[in-house]
């Protein structure tokens, strides 16, 4: 195989970390909404935690993909 | 058609050479400067009237402040007030470089892994110091969780170690990955409409328009994030997971 090719195919393999940040991401706003739903005058206090919790979930996502950055310009 | 990896390029605006080492002034040493003195602007122009009822620039600084004050308080409690100005510093700038990213032709600092990792890397040693200086060798019972069996140690104690060394590349990395994702994706949809023309170019340009309401708040979350986690690294640092 092409080194080229074998260099996409790396960066596309690099992209199946996203299936793990879609079920984090998922998991923290749906947890929010049925806990908000629960007990509505406690939710604006935990916001910034979901907020937290999605940028720290998010952050997985981008290291993916400077991975997948590092496969296509760096080698 | 520029690649959407341009922009991030970085131009010597003025050479200066001293000896060996290039101090250049760059186009980000630019958007730095003009970043730090729309802070000082704000804060210092903003707080001049010291009115009671505050108009809109002294409403947006006291905002600001106020904002930075209670997440010191809430995070790291009293013994953490020293270290206010510092986290107020980084989160002014870093949310400054952010938004100012976001202006088309403008150049995004904290889109450099560099500028980033110089900032996480002062934490992260700044954080150590203080453990250190507070605790002496008792600050390592960081790394020792409390309750736990002798064989699970074994184990614990190098992950314990590895995620604190951990921590300056995640810090840095989060944020400069942010910038660099949202301004990437913002280039190529930028070039789908360019490519699709005036026929079907409308629907990546709502889609842009869209995102770059998202860029604005993730260009928020993301300073917010970056204090936040000094926060409770200091947090960490002083009160030793209590």
């Amino acid at each position: 195989m092409d080194a080229s090719a074998a260099k996409l195919i790396g960066a596309g393999l690099a992209t199946i970390a996203l299936a793990g940040v879609g079920v984090g991401i998922g998991n923290i706003f749906g947890s929010f909404v049925s806990g908000a739903l629960r007990n509505p005058e406690a939710a604006p206090r935990v916001f910034g935690n979901v907020l937290l919790g999605f940028a720290l979930t998010e952050a997985v996502a981008l290291f993916a993909l400077v991975i997948a950055f590092m496969i296509l310009f760096v080698f | 058609m520029h690649s959407p990896m341009e922009q991030f390029e970085i131009k010597r605006l003025l050479n200066l050479h001293i000896g060996s080492l290039d101090a250049s002034y760059t186009n980000s040493a630019l958007w730095m400067t003009i970043a730090v003195i729309l802070a000082f602007f704000l804060f210092v122009v903003g707080m001049q009237k010291k009115a009671l009822v505050p108009g809109r620039l002294q409403s947006m600084a006291e905002l600001g402040y106020e904002f930075v004050a209670g997440m010191v308080r809430d995070n790291v409690g009293n013994a953490g007030k020293k270290y206010f100005p510092f986290v107020l510093t980084l989160f002014v700038f870093i949310l400054f470089c952010n938004l100012l990213g976001l202006v088309p032709y403008a150049f995004t600092p904290t889109s450099h892994i560099v500028v980033t990792f110089a900032m996480a890397a002062v934490v992260f040693l700044g954080v150590t110091i203080i453990g250190f200086v507070r605790h002496g060798a008792h600050f390592l019972s960081l790394f020792v969780p409390k309750g736990v069996p002798f064989v699970l140690l074994l184990l614990l104690v190098p992950i314990e170690i590895i995620s604190y060394f951990v921590r300056p590349f995640s810090l840095s990395i989060r944020l400069f990955a942010n910038m660099l994702a949202g301004h990437t994706m913002l280039k190529v949809f930028g070039g789908f409409v360019v490519m699709l023309g005036i026929i079907g170019g409308w629907a990546p340009l709502a889609f842009i328009v869209v995102f770059t309401g998202l860029e604005l708040l993730i260009a928020f979350l993301q300073a917010y994030v970056f204090a936040i986690l000094t926060c409770l690294y200091l947090n960490d640092a002083i009160h030793l997971h209590h």
